[in-house]
């Protein structure tokens, strides 16, 4: 949230009484400071105990739809009643809440059990951040289509603001995040393998597709500013035999670039 | 759109297609400006289409203006951007503080009303207008503490920032009776005391009694429908001093539209009757 930080008159009644409120907030198990405790002592401290980490527990759950439906609604709220404890939210948008909850489900022993937690969680993520990224339309098609190849070959294609992209090299992470987003019937079998996926929003809603390493490895390159012919050979090293064109008009056609560059070389 | 609103409603997601397409003379919707702090994306383009058709209100929980420090540079900043996106019809915040020291606790918290709370307050109040380049209206918090130390009632105090600062206030009237349930005090008073010609908007909301205290404890939780209680004393508000832009603030157990729309129709009685235009 904020570069800047608020001077705050740290030895005001006012400012001793906010951070003894705020530190009694989220840590029942502390002995309150002595000016508050006549307050912390009165049954009706709870209504803001419980409203406080209810409010950041609704946050983590609705920004990790997939995560809840995996592991059910209280083992999530149990989960995110820990991370917040943790990791307080600093930005009053809380819609961008859990930047860091896929690393702490990662070293969460009760998550052990599911190792693919972590990367799902970062897919529920990318999602918001799609769902939220700056408008702007996607390169249609039919503008690349009608390039020389060698125009294009020389063209640097810069990735869609809304568009994130993930390989998972140890498990089917994709497959199993999108069986558990909205109402779709997961597949409690999912082959076991490697998968990526590229999230983007086009225009007003979110979509993705299913990618393999190559075009990760694609994406990856033109993020990085290479031009198509650089990036393809960046595709080629990691997989070794790619359908150039196909792999092309798959992300052309979800959306994937924003802009278009023309080098001279 | 019309230019005088009277009954408006909690804007939803889930009610963004019935609320474009909903067609009623003063009619208008409120938001709390923190669910839109996004770069782009569907939410903003919802609000901006709603906007074409409807007021719309900007009612922020998280300036945290009874906080001792300033408010948050980067926060107000996109607060103002998003004003000057949606051209809001009103804004407010909150007499309470939420984030301190970088963490935000999403609740609004109480404060004793002290001369320096005062003086703090109203020069983040007068920091906020001046950002917005607008007046802002002060909403009156539902309190469930006993708390020493006031120098101030919280009437007076909001009327002295209303002097100071040139503020509007924002009565909410389920705020004044579940504090008055709470604390002891009669709810009909304060709400016969409130500065009239200051009040910019009037919420109304329903609450819950507390799961273990029972009704000896009201939790504002904005998820039932306006107790009968609370209806009473927004008459009898309205009669005294007329017409103003009343929200029927629902966040929680969201009903269907339509539902919610029938308590609209509840105030839009109450704000027309002859007496209300009178006043």
């Amino acid at each position: 949230m904020s570069a800047t930080t608020p001077v705050v008159a740290v030895n005001s009644d006012l400012a001793r009484f906010q951070d003894a409120f705020a530190r009694t907030l989220l840590d029942s198990s502390a002995p309150p400071d002595a000016h508050i405790a006549n307050l912390v002592s009165q049954p009706a401290f709870a209504v803001y105990r419980n409203t406080v980490m209810k409010g950041c527990i609704d946050a983590v759950q609705a920004n990790f739809p997939a995560v809840t439906r995996l592991v059910g609604e209280e083992w999530m709220r149990a989960a995110a009643a820990d991370y917040v404890r943790t990791a307080p939210p600093t930005d009053p948008a809380l819609l961008h809440y859990g930047a860091s909850f896929a690393d702490f489900l990662a070293h969460f022993e009760p998550a052990a059990e599911f190792p693919y937690l972590p990367g799902v969680a970062r897919l529920d993520r990318c999602w918001i951040e799609a769902h939220t990224a700056t408008d702007e339309n996607a390169i249609d098609p039919a503008v690349l289509a009608a390039l020389a190849p060698e125009r294009l070959a020389n063209a640097i294609l810069r990735p869609h603001a809304a568009a994130r992209w993930a390989w998972f090299p140890g498990a089917p992470i994709y497959n199993i995040w999108s069986g558990n987003r909205g109402d779709a019937a997961f597949d409690s079998q999912p082959v076991w393998k490697a998968d990526g996926v590229l999230i983007t929003r086009p225009r007003n809603v979110v979509t993705w597709i299913e990618l393999d390493a190559a075009g990760y490895a694609f994406m990856d390159a033109c993020a990085a500013g290479l031009t198509v012919a650089d990036a393809a050979d960046a595709a080629l090293a990691t997989h070794g035999e790619v359908d150039f064109a196909r792999m092309m008009s798959a992300l052309m056609t979800a959306g994937a670039f924003g802009a278009i560059r023309h080098t001279a070389a | 759109m019309t230019t005088v609103l009277t009954a408006g409603l909690s804007l939803k997601p889930q009610y963004y297609e019935a609320a474009a397409a909903c067609r009623a003379d003063g009619l208008w919707f409120e938001v709390h400006p923190e669910n839109y702090m996004v770069a782009g994306g569907p939410r903003l383009a919802w609000l901006e289409k709603i906007r074409e058709q409807h007021g719309v209100s900007l009612h922020g929980v998280a300036l945290s203006l009874a906080a001792d420090t300033e408010p948050d540079v980067s926060h107000l900043a996109r607060l103002a951007s998003l004003a000057q996106r949606v051209q809001p019809t009103l804004m407010s915040e909150h007499l309470a503080w939420s984030t301190w020291r970088g963490a935000y606790h999403p609740d609004l918290l109480p404060f004793p009303r002290t001369d320096a709370a005062l003086l703090r307050i109203a020069d983040n109040i007068s920091r906020t207008q001046d950002a917005l380049q607008r007046r802002i209206a002060i909403e009156n918090p539902s309190h469930y503490l006993r708390m020493d130390g006031h120098d101030w009632n919280e009437i007076d105090f909001l009327t002295e920032l209303v002097r100071r600062t040139g503020c509007g206030l924002l009565l909410d009237v389920n705020n004044v009776y579940v504090s008055a349930n709470n604390l002891g005090f009669s709810a009909a008073d304060y709400v016969d005391a409130f500065p009239a010609e200051a009040v910019m908007e009037i919420h109304l909301a329903g609450h819950t009694p507390d799961p273990k205290l029972g009704a000896t404890l009201l939790v504002d939780t904005h998820d039932a429908p306006v107790a009968p209680e609370v209806w009473a004393l927004y008459e009898r508000l309205i009669r005294r001093i007329g017409t103003r832009p009343t929200l029927i603030e629902r966040d929680d157990n969201l009903p269907e539209f339509a539902t919610l729309f029938t308590e609209r129709l509840h105030a839009e009685r109450v704000l027309r009757t002859p007496l209300a235009c009178a006043a």
